[in-house]
């Protein structure tokens, strides 16, 4: 059988190039929701090649994964979309026996990355949070709303984030940071 | 060439820098740095506007903000022309173009101005009084013909072409005005390390130092050292300057609210640039440095043009070069006014006389008698004359006596100064009345507010900079921040104020025409009346009289009309008290409110990920909720009911094809998984097997119906569970609060997959046949009604369910999202022998009410138990519990009177029911007629032949085969109750 | 626009939450043991006071956490949140916490 034809939901969306704010899709990912707490949480790293975040709103990354707490049992693993089965294949035997709920979310969401000196000046166009390093530093993510939609935001660097949403709210959310870019550009 | 009544020189303004600009059409110059007001006051012109009510004419009074009369209406084309703003807020470029308003056909010939003629018919609340009779002639003429006779600009009738943007913005302290307290505030602030946004409403930074001449800080004239302190400010990199942008609104948690104008000042706006910006700044710290707006005297005749503030006379000369006028008489109650006095003395403006209605003026008066300028003390304006502009005042003796007119083309009042408390006021702060200062200061402190200078009563450059820079000082220590260096900025040749003022009427001059508010035409006359016909709240004399109301709210009106209303009820103006501080201080665009939530950004759109595919074969959607949907898909020449007849049909003959995307889907994984859904759905879910489904049904604690779905085990511990598309979130979060908060113990979580999967619905007897070289992995043979299993649908991984909405065989294909077009494009081609047909969502509607399968929300409306739904037999009666079961098991809930599900058949089997109609058992019963139920979902069956239509009727199912009718539009339908299964009853198709 | 203090992610705007209702209120372990009155007691009756009010919040748009919060139900004012099975603290702010 030929291989499947995947469609991408942001397939349409030129890229935002140049400064101060570049906004591109993400590379397609393979996503999974792991919901579980104390020992099965910390079962989870050998898989992960990094302990599970303990501290709010913090995101580890290990070469190519990344675990990001949303909740107190509650942690989004990202990896390239190729090593979604390994990874999860590892997950499971490491976390065979014990409570916990692993859930392939890989193509509920996308992601766009967003980046330039006016990126926090974009997002807070639409979302209430202090986006000042100290209020939300490198490594920080967390669960919050952008204008009308619920969004996961990671901050990767000084000036660049990666911003999940459901898959039927990517278009909006991308079309209101292009609106929010070309008005806070100039500010 | 930039005003005849320009100064040679001095002033901010750039008179290298000439602007063109029309106002009516008449074509004027200005200067770069003017305001609209300072450009026409330089060119001698005074009259700007018409009156809201009478009609008279009025010129400018103020210079900023407070400007209640000179509203204009600034045009850039058809959709940019904006109503009701103040010619002292405008800043001038190049071409601008204003007009007056409310005049007809001209400012200096305005036909309505018969209005003034006919005044002593029109006070306070005439319209209530006079135009009672007939009552229906209100609303048809009285009110259209007032509203049309009275009113500010016209709104475009264009959509707005600009864009708006929005912004949160966070910062350790926000200083609301840069005047002398709010810089000395901000310059703390910011050099303890604290996170700073200064924002001002005007063109320029600097409040008061704008007009200063005289003062030194810090060794340096006032205007360097403003240069200096603002250029030290912007080189801080955790300080933020907006000027241009007036604070309007506080909410809780120091939230504040200021709208930046942008563009509006330019000539030609940069594309691109928002218009306007709205900031919404979360600050830990506010310091509101607002000042102090200056205050009429009232007086007959108190509203010519040429009568004016008399600091805003002073600001015009100081801060644009412009001389008011050529010889002015002074009317004060205040000492300020003394200064403008002598700065327009100085200017060559002729002072005629000062008349200071206290008896013992303060030590200013000295001053300016030394420079030969005449005081007279305890001495008012009992009126004015004057056509196109003032040309006397009558001065008389305070409290009577005999007027002297005495000939100006110029008077300037003051009565004192009211204190900028919005923003207090609105954080919850409490005022108090200062009988020194006859005004309303902040009392105690509101948490996280720092009130500094004029607005809190404190008068004087030195006394405003000391105050400031001790509340920033407060404010950068509050958020942990200090250790900024002691204040200096010793002030020299600044003028001391000893106050004065007395909000009310000029003692012993008459009420009448005596304007109290400028912009809505009161006078102290209604104000008297009011508390005469008993209205003895100050909010309500608001209301009678419109007095600050409106685009002004009162910033010049309030105090004075607070101190007529207590004069005349005899009452401390304390105990009296103030009217609400609404916001917006000053108006503010629909467009900012709005920001970018228009057009497609106005909410999301949710597409499914078959979207395109349905597009593509020319599908009409609809929205629900958030979702888009495809409804039908018309071919060439067929309308809804025959596109939907024929998708019907397709399904009950062949196979449908559908997008059922939108379904809620919830994954829910853990040991404890089957004992957690046992508890939460009303339907047994422990002992369903691996690879089954069940339809199951959710009630609310209250036993009534939430949600339904199917609930599929894909192992001992996992389980996909679907939803209703409108109930996905609900239900998700009412999961999560049960596991939560009531059954903390159980290991189950639950995860939303409903974007994770894009359904594919494949429905009709000859569905197997389609799906059947397309899957993978599952032996389609055995796999019966009620069946799920994970194979491969045309090579993407899926979740094949054997489920059925239609009455049909029936197939639930779940791929991953990104692979549905792939799978629909497969699914349409192996399909194609078979006459697959994609059908929307009201073929759908049509085949599930033909099987009596209810819509939640439709068919249930938060009052219809699993039983009243004619869905008894989901419910798990032997679970010892599960939510909803005890309120299920209360006597009432079997009680006869319930209304239940039943089917309708219109007797002429022609008419299509209304959704929403009311059923009864004799139509002419007189009223109050008694309802038995309402008609839940009606649609044509192309199946059938007929009308079907699904209701809740009282004791419906007792009722089966009785005649009842319908009220519709065009009167009482019969309709014969019946089951509300109307086709396949056995349900055989279900298992084909 | 309230600042909420959630026991897990710290202060956050108020529109990434929602509100749940009077708390400390636990389902009944048995609710068939209860009579009609005592069951309509748990499911409608509510306190509704003036002034410090224990309620439920949800991190709805953040960590997704049930939490609760003693708020002052006339000025508005949060004056503590907690976890679900922590006792509920004395007021961290308003006129109680000096005392």
């Amino acid at each position: 059988m030929a291989e499947l034809l995947r469609t991408l939901p942001l397939a349409d969306f030129a890229p935002l190039t140049g400064r101060p704010v570049r906004l591109v899709a993400a590379a397609p990912a393979a996503r999974f929701v792991l919901r579980a707490r104390g020992p099965a949480a910390a079962a989870a790293a050998p898989a992960l090649g990094t302990p599970l975040p303990a501290i709010a709103c913090r995101a580890a990354v290990a070469g190519e994964l990344a675990a990001l707490w949303l909740g107190p049992d509650e942690w989004l693993l990202l990896a390239p979309a190729a090593a979604g089965a390994a990874l999860h294949a590892r997950l499971v035997a490491a976390l065979g026996g014990m409570a916990h709920a692993l859930t392939d979310i890989g193509h509920r969401q996308g992601a766009m990355l967003l980046s330039g000196p006016a990126a926090t000046a974009t997002l807070n166009a639409g979302c209430p949070l202090d986006f000042d390093p100290e209020a939300f530093p490198v490594g920080m993510c967390t669960r919050t709303v952008l204008a009308r939609a619920e969004v996961v935001l990671w901050r990767t660097g000084a000036e660049a984030f990666r911003i999940e949403a459901g898959r039927s709210f990517l278009p909006y959310v991308w079309r209101f940071l292009e609106e929010a870019a070309t008005a806070s550009a100039a500010a | 060439m930039i005003g005849a009544f320009r100064t040679p020189s001095g002033g901010r303004i750039d008179r290298a820098r000439p602007l063109r600009f029309s106002f009516d059409g008449r074509v004027h110059h200005g200067a770069a740095g003017d305001t609209l007001a300072s450009a026409l006051l330089a060119n001698g012109v005074h009259l700007v506007g018409r009156s809201f009510k009478y009609h008279r004419r009025r010129g400018i009074l103020g210079a900023a903000a407070e400007e209640p009369n000179a509203l204009v209406t600034v045009t850039r084309d058809a959709a940019r022309s904006t109503p009701n703003l103040r010619a002292t807020q405008v800043e001038l470029f190049q071409g601008l173009r204003a007009d007056s308003q409310n005049r007809w056909p001209s400012l200096d010939h305005d036909a309505s101005a018969v209005a003034n003629l006919l005044a002593p018919l029109l006070p306070a609340g005439f319209y209530y009084k006079t135009f009672k009779f007939p009552a229906w002639a209100w609303r048809r003429l009285y009110e259209p013909a007032i509203r049309a006779a009275a009113g500010l600009g016209r709104a475009p009738a264009h959509p707005d072409p600009d864009r708006y943007a929005q912004r949160y913005a966070h910062c350790d302290v926000l200083v609301v005005g840069a005047g002398p307290a709010g810089l000395a505030a901000a310059t703390l602030a910011a050099e303890s390390g604290a996170r700073v946004i200064l924002c001002d409403e005007q063109a320029e930074m600097g409040g008061s130092l704008l007009a200063e001449s005289a003062a030194t800080i810090d060794g340096r004239p006032a205007q360097g050292w403003l240069a200096a302190t603002l250029a030290a400010l912007a080189r801080h990199p955790r300080v933020t300057l907006l000027a241009r942008t007036t604070a309007f609104g506080c909410f809780a948690g120091n939230m504040v609210a200021l709208d930046e104008r942008v563009t509006d000042h330019l000539a030609a706006p940069t594309p691109g640039l928002p218009r306007q910006r709205l900031w919404l700044v979360r600050a830990r710290q506010v310091v509101v440095a607002a000042g102090a707006l200056e205050r009429p005297l009232v007086f007959p005749h108190n509203d010519r043009p040429g009568i004016m503030l008399a600091d805003a006379a002073r600001t015009y000369l100081m801060r644009y070069g412009v001389r008011v006028g050529r010889r002015a008489v002074v009317a004060t109650a205040h000492d300020s006014a003394y200064d403008a006095a002598l700065a327009l003395h100085a200017a060559g403006v002729a002072i005629a006389a000062i008349a200071d209605q206290r008896p013992t003026p303060g030590a200013a008066a000295e001053r300016v008698r030394a420079a030969g300028i005449a005081v007279r003390s305890g001495c008012v304006v009992a009126t004015t004359g004057g056509r196109q502009r003032v040309a006397w005042a009558g001065l008389m003796p305070a409290g009577g006596g005999a007027t002297e007119p005495v000939p100006c083309d110029t008077l300037l009042i003051c009565g004192g100064w009211t204190p900028s408390v919005h923003l207090v006021s609105q954080a919850r702060g409490a005022l108090r009345f200062a009988p020194e200062t006859q005004a309303f200061v902040p009392d105690r402190p509101v948490p996280g507010q720092h009130p500094a200078g004029a607005c809190r009563g404190v008068f004087g450059l030195a006394a405003a900079l000391a105050d400031g820079a001790a509340a920033g000082e407060a404010a950068s220590r509050a958020t942990g921040h200090g250790g900024a260096r002691p204040w200096r900025g010793a002030v020299s040749g600044d003028t001391a104020w000893t106050g004065g003022g007395a909000p009310g009427l000029a003692p012993g001059v008459g009420a009448g025409r005596a304007f109290v508010d400028f912009q809505n035409d009161v006078t102290a006359k209604d104000v008297q009346l009011a508390t005469r016909e008993g209205f003895r709240a100050i909010e309500h004399v608001k209301r009678y009289t419109t007095a600050g109301m409106a685009t002004d709210q009162g910033k010049t009106a309030n105090l004075n009309t607070l101190g007529i209303a207590a004069a005349a009820l005899a009452r401390p103006m304390a105990e009296v008290g103030l009217t609400t501080f609404r916001m917006p201080y000053t108006p503010v665009p629909f467009g900012s409110l709005a920001g970018a939530a228009r057009g497609d950004l106005l909410d999301p759109v949710r597409r499914t990920p078959l979207h395109d595919r349905a597009a593509a074969l020319g599908a009409v959607f609809e929205d629900v909720g958030q979702w888009r949907r495809a409804r039908f898909f018309p071919r060439s020449g067929e309308d809804m009911a025959a596109a939907v007849a024929r998708e019907c049909r397709a399904v009950r003959t062949g196979a449908g094809l559908f997008d059922a995307s939108t379904l809620g889907k919830i994954e829910v994984a853990g040991p404890d998984a089957a004992r957690f859904l046992d508890r939460f759905y009303a339907s047994a879910v422990a002992a369903l097997p691996t690879g089954r489904c069940r339809y199951a049904v959710l009630c609310r604690e209250d036993g009534f119906i939430m949600d339904d779905g199917i609930i599929a085990r894909l192992a001992a511990d996992r389980f996909h569970v679907t939803t209703t598309t409108g109930g996905a979130a609900r239900v998700l979060a009412m999961m999560e609060d049960y596991l939560q908060t009531e059954w903390p113990e159980l290991e189950a979580w639950v995860t939303s997959v409903t974007e994770q999967w894009a359904v594919l619905a494949v429905q009709g007897p000859r569905a197997r046949a389609v799906l059947a070289p397309l899957v993978d992995g599952v032996d389609l043979g055995t796999f019966v009604h009620m069946r799920m299993a994970e194979g491969r649908v045309a090579g993407a991984p899926a979740r094949l369910m054997r489920v059925s909405f239609t009455g049909e065989t029936g197939f639930e294909v779940n791929v991953p999202a990104d692979f549905g077009p792939a799978v629909w494009d497969a699914t349409l081609a192996a399909g194609q022998a078979h006459g697959l047909t994609p059908y929307g969502t009201e073929a759908m509607h049509v085949l599930r009410a033909e099987k009596g399968y209810i819509v939640v929300g439709q068919d249930t409306d938060g009052t219809v138990t699993p039983d009243d739904a004619g869905l008894g037999w989901t419910v798990g009666r032997a679970k010892a519990d599960f939510v909803g079961r005890r309120s299920l098991a209360r006597a009432a809930m079997a009680a006869p009177g319930r209304r239940q599900l039943v089917g309708l058949l219109t007797e002429d089997g022609m008419r299509t029911l209304e959704e929403g109609a009311q059923l009864v058992a004799d139509p002419h019963e007189g009223p109050p007629m008694r309802v038995l139920g309402h008609v839940s979902s009606a649609y044509h069956s192309a199946t059938l032949g007929h009308p079907i239509a699904l209701a809740l009727l009282t004791d419906g199912r007792a009722r089966t085969g009785e005649r009842l009718f319908v009220a519709m539009p065009e009167g009482a339908v019969p309709v014969r109750v019946t089951s509300p299964v109307f086709y396949d009853p056995e349900g055989a198709r279900l298992h084909g | 626009m309230l600042l909420i203090d959630c026991p897990y992610c710290g202060p956050r705007p108020e529109i990434e939450f929602t509100y749940g209702g009077e708390a400390h209120r636990a389902r009944p372990a048995d609710p068939a043991a209860l009579s009609d009155e005592e069951w309509a007691g748990y499911l409608y009756l509510r306190r509704n006071p003036k002034g410090r009010h224990a309620e439920r919040w949800r991190h709805a748009h953040g960590c997704g956490r049930f939490f609760n919060a003693l708020r002052d139900t006339v000025s508005d004012a949060f004056l503590a949140t907690y976890r679900v099975n922590e006792t509920p603290p004395p007021p961290t702010i308003g006129p109680e916490a000096a005392a």
